[in-house]
């Protein structure tokens, strides 16, 4: 019975109370979280994104993340985002203002609003009525469909509604309406942009000329201090990874939540003088960026766990032949199709282990949106320095969620080609494309080098690349395979590169060990713990193969008591830990609900186990 | 220019003798030094059965992969640099069944490569099974009532998935087999030649003899190869009297054509040490 207990504890069976939010330190503290629902095909996802830019024009911080399902009309999509005079890492579990365009959104959202909240909804919709006499939340009827199409003239253009609720928004929290007119009109064409922006005009009037000004949740626009920030996704941020590392053929097959990054390869080849393709599948894709690194190029393909179980092979074919290439895998809830659009972390195994045999490969997982940009570029250099696949292992959760990030630095990113010979050979002896080297990276001709013949192959061979089934030069080639994680993982150490980062102070009555997305609502619940007065710290781990024993021993040698969290059902972080420190961690906090950690609850977890 | 000497490897060649890929390494030889190509601008690319020892065969740069991937690694290598000529050779089962998925489109992409199947209608290195091509009734271990089901007509699919170079050859004639790869190497575009290829040692039915019985020479019969009707009333051609040669040929953009950024310049040689993001970065802030 207990057992059972345990078993279903998730974070769903929690309920959140009110005096939570008293806890939160930045409830006076320009703290500010709103929440657009409505169903799919209404838009709700960019005007999420176009009121969550609004203020980080303003010099605000934001972070938004999107909900949706995997259809494409009806159902219950909403974007949630934070938006604060500090930065911010993930969203908050309660929000200060519902932008309703249906009357799901306030049902299934509305104990999630804070006391003095407030709820924009379409007046005339009778279903959405719901004043709540002796509450303390403010009701903000307004007639959105009645205005797009009496007075905007647009019956056919319902998805206008959001715009007038935007500006009904912009009111309500007495922030500046022009910051959002500049980007509607950045956003659309001419005439379109001109509509919207005059719905969200009219939207705007209507709060300020029928509601008192009395939201207590306003959002006061900032100075900038340093360069413009950016406002991005974690696709965005890895696709600016691969361009600036001088991929030149992205390939990949449609496949939730990595669609992102193919739309962004594919709308920017041919300013970067690149070429994206969508090929017939997975196996294709990874087949063909193999071919193109073979012949030189830096190619990278992306996918999710179904994608990447027809990639294995290829995989392992990137190891075999020693041709650099990048696999981004943006992690779903599985097993099979599972839940499409929603985030997980079941895949850590997975790509550690897939394809037969063994061979090198890397597995980097960014956990925020910096890391998704800096890692993707020194992702590429991994694999052509040491000729073999490095995959980065990202979700759904940093992949389509939002920042408002500062610019990435240009002048920390190098590239790095390893051993490459160009234009012509002139050794005296005949050129092997797998000469057994100290490092098990072999000088590496481009075909079409003058005096060297490249040959590749996916059979065991010798170092000319013809075919072997030799023990002696079996049992050679293996370890000069292998051998290259030992040289990768001396550079990392003579480097100092960081595969693992710490937050909080060395003393602390426990330490959390993470990877991946986590990494941004692990580091807000630290905050509000620490404003408790309890202080707990943080291990990210950010190589996850080859594995950074020595970091996290230490790390957990330190912890007076160890916590695992991750969305997983079955700690595969705590089996690493398991498999390479041989110790045990003290605690598991999962979750595979599909959906992300949030501050709050996340923090009551972290209780628990204190 | 390369010589015939200079595109023999080290290694000892392993096919049974008698085999029908003697005739296509033979053919393929002749065809580069026609071709007057260098060895270090060729590629093949080979797949994975008796086939796809072509790659340590000849002396020039090779890409073994695995079963059934010649064609999506060959545009790979193709996108990465069209100054390369390449060559696939797959099988019969490599690229019929296991890699089927990638032939109609590697054809109507137009890639422009040139593919070679060894058409064997078996698994040989797998001792003998049957194909996607094999006949219907033809006996195998795996198939010991018989294969059940017709087999596919590589010929017809590949013009109706927009082929632009479609021909047949056969292992027995290499030097009827060398001009058309000589052909399919100089078409601007995808260049596709099933090559009939007797496996002595699984094949029992379809034989030199059997081939030799059947076969024609569609250019000797005043075939018009630009009329894609006619070309595909031929490949349904099949029994007493068998066609090979060109079936159909025509110009189309090549895939390479429809990436403006690759006009005069290669993928591979861009310098990607100085990429400017920043204009992108703007648009974001
Ligand atoms: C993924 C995969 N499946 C199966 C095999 C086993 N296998 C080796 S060769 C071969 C088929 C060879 O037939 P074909 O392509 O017609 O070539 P042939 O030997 O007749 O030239 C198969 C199935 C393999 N190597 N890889
Ligand atoms: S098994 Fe058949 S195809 Fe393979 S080498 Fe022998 S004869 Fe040739
Ligand atoms: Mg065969």
């Amino acid at each position: 019975m207990n057992a059972l207990v345990g078993f279903c504890k998730t974070e769903t069976s929690l309920i959140i109370d009110t005096t939570m939010f008293n806890q939160w330190p930045d409830m006076e503290n320009g703290d500010f979280s709103f929440l657009i629902g409505g169903e799919a095909g209404a838009g709700i996802a960019r005007a999420g994104f176009l009121f969550a830019k609004a203020c980080m024009r303003g010099g605000l911080h934001v972070f938004g993340t999107n909900d949706y399902q995997s259809l494409i009309r009806g159902g219950h999509n909403f974007y949630v985002a934070r938006v604060s005079d500090r930065e911010v890492f993930s969203q908050m579990d309660f929000v200060h203002l519902i932008i309703a365009l249906n009357s799901e959104t306030v049902v299934l959202h509305r104990n999630k609003l804070v006391p003095n909240g407030g709820v924009i909804y379409d007046k005339d919709d009778l279903s959405q009525t719901r004043e709540e006499p002796n509450s303390s939340v403010k009701f903000y009827p307004v007639p959105m469909r009645r205005i797009v199409i009496e007075e905007l003239k647009e019956p056919h253009n319902l998805i206008i509604m959001n715009s007038v609720a935007l500006g009904a928004a912009t009111a309500v929290t007495d922030y500046d309406l022009n910051l959002l007119a500049e980007l509607l009109k950045e956003t659309f064409k001419p005439e379109i942009a001109e509509t919207n922006i005059k719905a969200a005009r009219i939207g705007y009037n209507y709060i300020k000329e029928h509601f008192e000004a009395n939201f207590e949740h306003k959002l006061r626009k900032m100075a900038q201090t340093k360069s413009p920030r950016i406002f991005l996704n974690g696709n965005e941020a890895v696709g600016l990874g691969a361009l600036k590392a001088g991929c030149k053929l992205y390939v990949s097959y449609p496949m939730t939540p990595t669609t992102g990054l193919l739309h962004f390869m594919a709308s920017n080849e041919r300013d970067f003088n690149m070429v994206t393709i969508q090929p017939e599948g997975e196996i294709a894709a990874i087949n063909m960026a193999i071919g193109a690194a073979y012949a030189g190029v830096r190619a990278m393909t992306a996918t999710s766990g179904g994608g990447f179980c027809l990639m294995s092979e290829g995989l392992g074919m990137s190891g075999m032949t020693e041709t650099p290439i990048v696999v981004m895998v943006g992690q779903r809830p599985g097993p099979s199709t599972g839940l499409p659009t929603y985030t997980a972390q079941g895949d850590l195994r997975f790509v550690i282990h897939a394809s037969q045999g063994e061979f090198p490969r890397i597995v980097i997982a960014p956990g925020d949106f910096e890391e998704c940009f800096y890692e993707t570029v020194r992702a590429f250099n991994w694999a052509e320095k040491y000729q073999l696949p490095v995959i980065l292992l990202t979700d759904k959760y940093v992949l389509e969620s939002e920042v408002s990030a500062e610019r990435f630095d240009m002048d920390k990113v190098t590239i790095e080609r390893g051993l490459v010979i160009r234009d012509s050979y002139t050794e005296s002896r005949v050129y092997g494309r797998y000469e057994v080297t100290e490092t098990g990276a072999s000088p590496r001709a481009i075909p079409s080098t003058a005096g060297a013949i490249v040959r590749a192959n996916s059979d065991e061979h010798d170092e000319f690349g013809l075919v072997t089934e030799d023990p002696a030069v079996t049992t050679t080639m293996c370890e000069k395979r292998m051998r290259k994680l030992y040289y990768v993982k001396r550079e990392i150490e003579e480097r100092n590169i960081e595969t693992t980062k710490f937050y909080g102070s060395e003393e602390a009555e426990a330490t959390i060990i993470s990877w991946g997305s986590t990494k941004g609502p692990i580091k807000e619940a630290l905050r509000l713990l620490s404003a408790e007065g309890k202080n707990v710290n943080f291990l990210q781990i950010l190589y996850l193969h080859p594995f950074p024993k020595a970091k996290v021993e230490e790390a957990m040698n330190k912890a007076r008591k160890t916590a695992v969290v991750e969305n997983n059902n079955t700690s595969q972080l705590s089996s690493l830990i398991r498999d390479h420190v041989l110790r045990k961690v003290d605690h598991k906090i999962l979750k595979y609900d599909g959906r992300p950690f949030s501050p709050i609850m996340l923090a009551e977890r972290i209780k628990e186990v204190l | 220019m390369v010589s015939l000497q200079d595109l023999n490897t080290s290694k000892k060649i392993t096919w049974c003798p008698g085999c029908g890929n003697f005739g296509i390494i033979a053919a393929f030889k002749g065809a580069l030094v026609e071709l007057g190509l260098e060895r270090e601008r060729v590629v093949v690319v080979s797949g994975i059965g008796c086939h796809g020892k072509m790659a340590d065969y000849v002396n020039v740069n090779s890409f073994h992969g695995i079963h059934g991937r010649v064609l999506p690694v060959a545009t790979g290598i193709k996108l990465a640099n069209s100054g390369l000529t390449v060559f696939g050779f797959s099988g019969d089962a490599d690229c019929y069944d296991e890699g089927w998925d990638h032939f109609c489109h590697a054809i109507r992409r137009n890639v422009d490569i040139t593919l070679i199947v060894h058409n064997n209608m078996v698994l040989g290195l797998t001792t003998g099974q049957t194909t996607a091509t094999s006949q219907t009734g033809f006996r195998t271990k795996s198939t010991p009532f018989g294969a059940a089901v017709p087999p596919l007509n590589p010929i017809a699919h590949a013009i109706v998935s927009h082929g632009t170079f479609v021909a047949r050859g056969f292992s027995g004639d290499p030097k009827h087999l060398q001009g058309l790869i000589v052909q399919a190497a100089r078409h601007r575009g995808f260049g596709y030649i099933d090559v009939f290829q007797p496996c002595v040692t699984f094949n029992y039915l379809n034989t030199y003899e059997w081939f030799r019985q059947r076969i024609y020479k569609l250019e000797e019969t005043g075939h018009d190869a630009g009329n894609r009707w006619k070309a595909l009333e031929k490949s349904f051609e099949w029994g007493d009297r068998i066609p090979i040669g060109i079936f159909y040929k025509e110009e189309r953009p090549t895939f390479n054509d429809n990436f403006p950024q690759l006009k005069d310049k290669t993928l591979e040689g861009m310098q990607i040490d100085k990429v400017n993001v920043d204009l992108i970065l703007q648009s974001m802030s």
